[in-house]
């Protein structure tokens, strides 16, 4: 489909106009449309995360759920639709949010030490040319602490496992100081003891008011680590709180024949709901 | 090292010391990126368009040149993408087709053209006229401080320090967003980065860097210096500030060495003649590339320590 078939299908889905008020959500995204070619990889998708609350984006391989993220940020080029943060413009409110990239995304024998990377995240308050301070040293060590990595400050990033890379992708979001925090498929590839590490860090962001919003892939750990789910395939399927939203009708829905009835069984849902 | 020293070798060292600088600089960026090819790409694209704006404007002034080199890699760009999409052909291959073809068909236009008044031929192209850039005007080292001899340092000279000293300002300046940028792109984009106009920023300061040096030095200076510096100073460090100090102590040692070998190598050997300034410098790029991998202390760095990091 080109572009143009695309945009039209979705002013007919109703939803390219923003029609459901956004308010001041962390993040709301209305009617977002993504296409890498002929396929959409998202279409005429409306989202809202809240404050104070973990949300996970759930659904199958090239469902879309990197994309989203992505087009929310402007990564990626969207072909409508519509970002609010925080009820601002995304280009006003950049500050205001953290990115954690997929961590396979970027070369890990770059030339670099962990404690470079943190203060990465500090870019935005240090600008071009003005001088790192002892300040600044100091903030991205206590992020590297908040992950438990404090240790690993002057290491190369090639010399880290994957789940402390992971750690210091976390801790460079922490330097942003944001309000919103958005992660790519954190818990991938890692570790047991960065998982826990990861989940605390983020349950002590949500304790503080912050949102967070990570793309999930693991249905087991759905209900013990989020609040909300978002599920999607290409169109939104299904959004809400956990107990009354991850349940096997909408899984059903979202994964269609991919996801066996007795992987879905084992899995902690809301019976009926 | 007295008078002639100063007259005969001083300024050729210094333009290739200048011209390999320039090159090695936003070369180290190109490598990380893996674009390493474009240096590569630009270096053999700016030949045909220099010969072209020769041919039009029938001198070799430098913003003819400028504007002919980025004419032909515009032609460039599109060709690749003809050859992709009506070829089929992979993105490496289309390149590789599309810029050696350009660089033949520079060679070819610059033999049938009458060039034979300026300083412009199929070997200039390649190797540059390093060692006829003297300085005629200099009586010895007291000449640094001599207006009148100052004034007849070879414009190529002038030229290409102008370049470099941008070049370097520009990688002060941009250093953050450049090393966030190459680092984890999508990171950088949410930042607000414009990571497109940083990527093609640095593409233009790498091209302004190659015509430059390609007038003085030619087209192998310019693809060694875009590539074996920067890679053999990765495997001296792991940090980036490192690198690219070493990267410019390597270019800066390339020059000299090339120089030193080209002039007199031949001669301890028992051979009468001087060999190619630039051929000599570029193959001792390469050398240090060598004796980095080979004993470089970060040369094996793939997947070190990730098992036991666990």
């Amino acid at each position: 489909m080109s572009p143009e078939t695309l945009l039209t299908l979705a002013a007919n889905d109703g939803r390219v106009i923003p029609d459901i008020a956004v308010g001041d959500a962390p993040l709301a995204l209305r009617g977002m449309t993504v296409s890498y070619g002929e396929k959409p990889a998202i279409f005429s998708v409306d989202a809202t995360f809240e404050a104070g609350k973990m949300t996970a984006i759930i659904g199958p391989n090239g469902a879309g759920k990197s994309t989203l993220l992505k087009a929310a940020l402007g990564v990626i080029p969207r072909l409508s639709g519509e970002v609010s943060v925080y009820g601002a413009p995304l280009a006003a409110a950049r500050n205001r949010i953290a990115y954690v990239p997929q961590r396979a995304s970027v070369d890990w024998d770059f030339p670099t030490t962990v404690i470079d990377v943190v203060l990465m995240g500090l870019y935005r308050k240090t600008g071009l040319l003005s001088r790192l301070t002892g300040g600044h040293r100091a903030k991205a060590l206590d992020c590297l602490e908040r992950v438990g990595m404090a240790d690993f400050a002057d290491r190369q990033i090639g010399q880290l496992s994957g789940g402390q890379q992971q750690r210091v992708f976390l801790a460079r979001a922490l330097a942003q100081d944001a309000d919103l925090y958005l992660l790519d498929e954190p818990f991938a590839g890692v570790d047991a003891a960065t998982e826990r590490a990861i989940i605390d860090v983020l349950q002590a962001l949500k304790a503080d008011g912050k949102a967070v919003v990570c793309v999930h892939h693991d249905l087991a750990t759905v209900s013990s680590y989020f609040d909300n789910v978002f599920l999607i395939n290409v169109r939104r399927i299904a959004e809400g709180p956990v107990a009354q939203t991850f349940t096997p009708e909408n899984l059903h829905a979202t994964y269609g024949g991919r996801l066996a009835t007795s992987h879905i069984d084992q899995l902690d849902l809301v019976a009926g709901a | 090292m007295g008078a002639e020293f100063v007259q005969f070798s001083l300024t050729p060292i210094l333009i290739g010391i200048l011209a390999s600088i320039a090159c090695a600089l936003p070369g180290n960026f190109l490598v990380l990126r893996k674009q390493a090819l474009i240096g590569d790409a630009i270096s053999h694209v700016v030949l045909p368009g220099i010969v072209v704006a020769f041919l039009i404007t029938g001198s070799v002034a430098a913003f003819p040149m400028l504007l002919g080199a980025a004419g032909a890699a515009i032609v460039a760009v599109i060709l690749i993408e003809a050859i992709k999409r009506l070829g089929n052909i992979e993105p490496g291959a289309a390149m590789g087709v599309a810029f050696t073809s350009l660089f033949a068909g520079g060679v070819l236009l610059l033999e049938q053209s009458d060039t034979s008044s300026v300083h412009l031929d199929v070997e200039h192209a390649l190797m540059g006229n390093l060692e006829s850039l003297i300085w005629f005007k200099a009586q010895g080292w007291s000449s640094l401080w001599d207006a009148e001899a100052l004034a007849g340092l070879p414009d190529e000279l002038i030229r290409i320090a102008v370049v470099c000293a941008l070049v370097t300002v520009l990688t002060v300046i941009f250093w953050r967003p450049l090393k966030i940028s190459t680092f984890d792109e999508s990171f950088a984009q949410s930042l607000g980065l414009p990571v497109g106009a940083i990527g093609f920023g640095l593409v233009v300061t790498a091209a302004v860097a190659a015509v430059a040096a390609f007038d003085a030095v030619g087209s192998i200076i310019v693809i060694a210096m875009f590539i074996c510096p920067p890679a053999a100073a990765r495997l001296m460090t792991n940090s980036l500030e490192r690198q690219v100090a070493w990267s410019l102590l390597f270019a800066a040692l390339s020059a000299i060495l090339g120089y030193v070998f080209a002039g007199y190598g031949p001669l301890w050997f028992g051979a009468q003649n001087a060999v190619s300034a630039a051929g000599m410098i570029a193959a001792v790029s390469g050398l240090i590339l060598a004796l980095a991998c080979l004993f470089g202390p970060y040369r094996s760095r793939v997947g070190v320590g990730r098992e036991e990091a666990v």
